[in-house]
């Protein structure tokens, strides 16, 4: 069994997009918990990781071609109001026009007839209708598990806006609006600028894990609703606390978003409406 | 030999011999083929000027957006390839079953067939975002994608239908060796077109087995097509898509519309170059005796759709089918269930209006609901979003119409200029139908 730690030295990238005081402590606990967490959180074969075994990523991960973070993320709708502060901070990151929302925040109706918020990014599942209906396989899976698309490549079909049930996809009818010149090339990672003609979807910010750095949406939620964790790991944070994922899933009940359909989201919801929560 | 001509026509007459009927469009007044050709030419221009338009704009310039992301072009291109229907399947099906009134339609049914299949087989490039990396279907093709099917079995099918409407040619263009009035470039061609065919024992039974081939190739061929189209909605998880009926419902639909097609065309070519004794009236019955057969099918289908969905209900399904019956879309689905289904059939019906302007005002029919009946599948499908918490809306743009117009009239446009030059009637066929009946 393989144990793996991030790559990347902790405070060896500073984000542009780092507003919070706390976040620099927080990413060193992240990840330096991540480096310890060998023997006290990421034991592979236990609480979710156990359930993404069965998925087929143990077999990956003994063999070694896993990569060595799988990327997921949960989202706490007991603290979600609803502000749109991940959407407007996913904007800027990847300098989208207003109409596109990769991370939308939808005002849904509960049992009880009240209302409650629910961000929907891409759900990074691990069995995706988009990548089995792309014709030229411009959307596809990475190493780290996340769903990226490769705007290079895309003929701007939309068969997988069509395939996708959490309509997380968007087009780019437009070139995108005033991009600096130090964005040169769309890569699968981080399609800024995007291309004209082509889809595009959340990318999990994985060019900004990469570097140690928070997705925008988590760094900017300042309800500290979303959390960005690694099932390799078994950790979570939602910048300000650190959690064991598989606990944390299951002390809260978390639910994956139309599980019925069997494209295994790596994006887990606790249930609520938004609630004052003091833990 | 003699030449039928306009001014024969102008007295009323009609071609007087099987050869001088089949070339009647071929030879008839130049300047009046001319008119004909511009005043088509007009709305096919303005179709093309149009999308070079979209080409420098993006897609932007069309009505579609993040909710109704598919739309006119989306229609056209379900629209246009079933009409190939008629001509290849229909065509395909009489050969088999030596229907003996197949004669006079089956050359304006094959020609139809390949006509509207290279236009519908634009479309899949109109649409999309970026036409110019088409290339990348071929160099890196994923076998998952029903995308890639599309391409694979419109490719194929379009073969097909090449062939099942050359082959017939060659015993006929080796009748017009001789000229029949007509010279130049278009003689070299029926030279060079006939292939040295001289009718013999040998050539007759090696001819006839290629289109047996070719016709028992294209039955399983066209319908792939239909059904492999419909696995673009259907192999989703979308309400109003998502059906196990879906492969059949699209192949009866271009059955549907595809005859209505055929008999448009052949009763045009009849009325205006008075091929009535060529074209008899028989033949447009049957045709329509077919149509009708499949639009009953059709509406047992759409029955049958509508109430398994609706029964059960379901949150995702109902408000699609609330809006397509009750609704927003409620007076386009009505108008269709009349004029596409109850209106072409009763036409038929009753023997009263089953004369040709009855038929034909069916089939015109039959064409228009069937392009909205691609509407209605496609954008109510798409206008509520999944979370149910809105609905988008969808309004084709002057460029998705003039696309749509100039597709539309480019099929009359291409037969105009393909009937030029290849014989309207197969006569070689004819003769031998005759010759089988009397027999």
């Amino acid at each position: 069994m393989r144990i793996s730690g991030p790559r990347i030295e902790p405070g060896a990238s500073t984000s542009s997009l780092n507003e919070k005081g706390s976040s620099g402590i927080t990413r060193r606990r992240f990840l330096g918990g991540a480096l310890l967490g060998a023997g006290a959180l990421g034991v592979l074969g236990e609480g979710l990781a156990g359930r993404v075994a069965a998925a087929e990523d143990l077999e990956l991960a003994e063999t070694g071609k896993i990569g060595d973070q799988q990327w997921a993320m949960v989202i706490d709708l007991r603290r979600c109001d609803g502000c749109g502060e991940c959407t407007t901070a996913c904007q800027k990151m990847h300098h989208l026009p207003e109409t596109q929302e990769w991370i939308k925040v939808h005002e849904l109706e509960d049992a009880t007839g009240g209302t409650y918020f629910m961000p929907i990014p891409c759900q990074m599942c691990e069995n995706a209708p988009c990548v089995r209906v792309c014709p030229v396989g411009a959307s596809f899976y990475q190493e780290d598990g996340a769903v990226v698309i490769d705007q290079n490549v895309c003929i701007g079909c939309r068969m997988c806006m069509a395939a996708c049930p959490y309509g997380v996809r968007t087009f780019n009818w437009e070139d995108p609006p005033n991009i600096p010149e130090r964005f040169r090339s769309s890569t699968p990672e981080f399609t800024v600028p995007q291309k004209k003609g082509t889809v595009g979807k959340c990318d999990n910010c994985v060019h900004a894990l990469r570097e140690g750095r928070f997705p925008a949406c988590v760094e900017f939620c300042s309800m500290e609703a979303i959390y960005v964790g690694d099932l390799v790991d078994d950790t979570a944070t939602n910048g300000h606390d650190t959690v064991v994922l598989s606990d944390f899933l299951r002390d809260n009940d978390a639910f994956r978003f139309k599980e019925e359909m069997g494209t295994a989201p790596r994006v887990y919801y606790i249930a609520g409406h938004g609630q004052d929560l003091d833990y | 030999m003699s030449v039928w001509s306009l001014d024969a026509r102008w007295r009323g007459d009609s071609p007087s011999s099987l050869d001088d009927a089949s070339v009647a469009p071929a030879v008839s007044s130049r300047r009046a083929f001319l008119l004909c050709v511009a005043a088509l030419a007009i709305p096919v221009a303005g179709g093309v000027v149009a999308y070079i338009y979209q080409l420098t704009q993006g897609l932007s310039v069309t009505g579609l957006n993040d909710e109704v992301f598919w739309g006119v072009y989306t229609v056209d291109l379900v629209t246009f390839i079933g009409f190939s229907y008629g001509g290849a399947l229909v065509s395909a099906i009489l050969r088999l079953t030596n229907a003996s009134w197949r004669g006079p339609i089956s050359r304006i049914a094959e020609a139809t067939a390949v006509v509207t299949l290279i236009i519908g087989a634009l479309f899949p490039i109109i649409h999309i975002g970026r036409p110019e990396r088409l290339w990348e279907m071929f160099v890196r093709p994923q076998i998952n994608s029903p995308q890639l099917w599309d391409m694979v079995a419109i490719g194929t099918y379009l073969l097909a239908t090449l062939v099942l409407f050359s082959l017939p040619l060659i015993p006929d263009l080796a009748r017009l060796r001789e000229g029949n009035g007509i010279g130049g470039w278009r003689a070299r061609l029926y030279r060079w077109g006939s292939f040295g065919w001289r009718g013999t024992e040998v050539q007759r039974r090696t001819l006839n087995r290629a289109l047996t081939i070719v016709a028992i190739a294209i039955v399983p061929l066209a319908i792939m097509v239909h059904t492999v189209l419909s696995y673009a909605f259907s192999l989703t998880s979308r309400p109003g898509w998502h059906s196990t009926i879906f492969g059949p419902y699209f192949v009866i639909a271009a059955v549907y519309s595809g005859i209505a097609i055929v008999i448009l065309a052949s009763v045009a070519y009849r009325r205006v170059y008075r091929l009535e004794k060529w074209i008899d009236e028989r033949s447009i019955r049957f045709l329509a005796y077919l149509m009708v057969a499949m639009g009953v099918a059709y509406a047992y289908f759409t029955f049958t759709e509508v109430t398994t969905a609706g029964y059960v209900g379901g949150r995702e399904e109902a408000p699609v089918l609330y809006g397509l019956m009750l609704d927003r879309y409620a007076p386009l689905f009505w108008g269709f269930v009349v004029m596409g289904l109850v209106v072409p059939v009763l036409l038929v019906a009753f023997r009263k209006t089953r004369t040709i302007a009855g038929i034909t005002i069916a089939a015109g029919l039959v064409v228009g609901a069937m392009w909205l009946k691609r509407f209605l599948i496609i954008v109510p499908t798409l206008a509520p979003s999944l979370l149910g918490d809105s609905y988008g809306s969808y309004t084709p743009s002057w460029v998705e119409l003039m696309v749509t117009v100039g597709a539309a009239a480019a099929i009359p446009l291409l037969l105009v200029l393909l009937f030029r030059v290849v014989p309207v009637l197969s006569a070689d066929e004819i003769e031998e139908l005759n010759d089988q009946v009397r027999s």
